[in-house]
């Protein structure tokens, strides 16, 4: 939503999403809201994940398939009761399926206050795919 | 209700399996919601941003979630037993000529008032963001504080 539209925020539940793997650890699973918008040069992607660290971030992008997940670390503490309880915290994971080809090299991702940007260059029609032999 | 409607289907063998799945469902659903002293766990007021509230002996605990927002665009007040956050989230705008795909983020202003369980002590409140999670620390009134009593 554009700047000058000044609506009130609704709340808006997470979407609990039921475990697209088994999981290795226990704990809810939530499905991150995103935009996704792209001009000539790139496919850029950005993520509501509040809570995740840069650290507990994972980008993984193979076979044109791109998995987002991130680990939130519990924020209370043992000898916390709770009183109200209005949301829940847990991981965040979403997939999505690529049809642009993308310049693995250039992906860059930044995570500012719980939002992720991500941003994928779009590898030129024209120059075909880059392949990297890689000598063993 | 729903058992008559399934009794009264003509070919109740042909059910589909989404639609079986659908009626487990709901009965489920009725059957937790009508157990006595259950309540779920989650209410909300319905106002945003919703808010996780919690105590230990000394202070209260508030968070909500609120990514991509800036501590500058914030607003916290507190009375001796209310506390209220007002904001707006600003979400930049992309340049022109960007096709969207999806959209579900979103901007606005909101304003919440929480009301506490007891008397708290508004001037030292103390508010912190983290990774777009907004964690307020209440400090309990005196008064209000739970006493240790010694009996001789």
């Amino acid at each position: 939503m554009s700047d000058n539209k000044k609506h009130e925020l609704q709340v808006k539940e997470k979407q609990e999403m039921t475990s697209p793997a088994e999981q290795t650890t226990p704990g809810l699973v939530f499905s991150p809201s995103v935009d996704i918008f792209e001009n000539e040069k790139e496919l850029v992607l950005m993520a509501d994940m509040p809570g995740v660290q840069a650290k507990g971030l994972n980008i993984d992008l193979r076979d044109d398939t791109l998995t987002i997940s991130g680990d939130v670390e519990p924020l209370f503490s043992d000898k916390e009761e709770e009183i109200l309880i209005e949301y829940e915290m847990g991981k965040y994971y979403r997939q999505f399926s690529l049809s642009e080809v993308i310049d693995q090299e250039r992906i860059d991702a930044q995570l500012n206050h719980g939002v992720l940007r991500l941003t994928l260059p779009k590898v030129e029609k024209a120059s075909p795919r880059k392949i990297v032999v890689q000598a063993v | 209700m729903i058992y008559r409607r399934f009794f009264d289907y003509p070919s109740l063998g042909l059910r589909s399996p989404s639609s079986e799945f659908e009626r487990m469902r709901r009965q489920m659903d009725r059957l937790f919601t009508d157990w006595p002293g259950q309540r779920d766990p989650r209410v909300s007021a319905g106002v945003f941003p919703q808010i996780n509230l919690t105590e230990d002996a000394g202070k209260f605990y508030a968070r909500a979630e609120l990514p991509g927002i800036a501590a500058n665009d914030l607003e916290i007040q507190a009375t001796s037993k209310t506390l209220s956050i007002t904001g707006e989230r600003k979400i930049a705008k992309e340049d022109e000529g960007v096709r969207y795909h999806r959209r579900e983020r979103d901007a606005g202003k909101f304003s919440r008032v929480v009301s506490l369980p007891t008397e708290i002590d508004p001037d030292k409140i103390e508010a912190k963001m983290e990774n777009g999670i907004l964690t307020v620390f209440i400090p309990k009134a005196e008064a209000a504080k739970p006493r240790q009593i010694t009996i001789n």
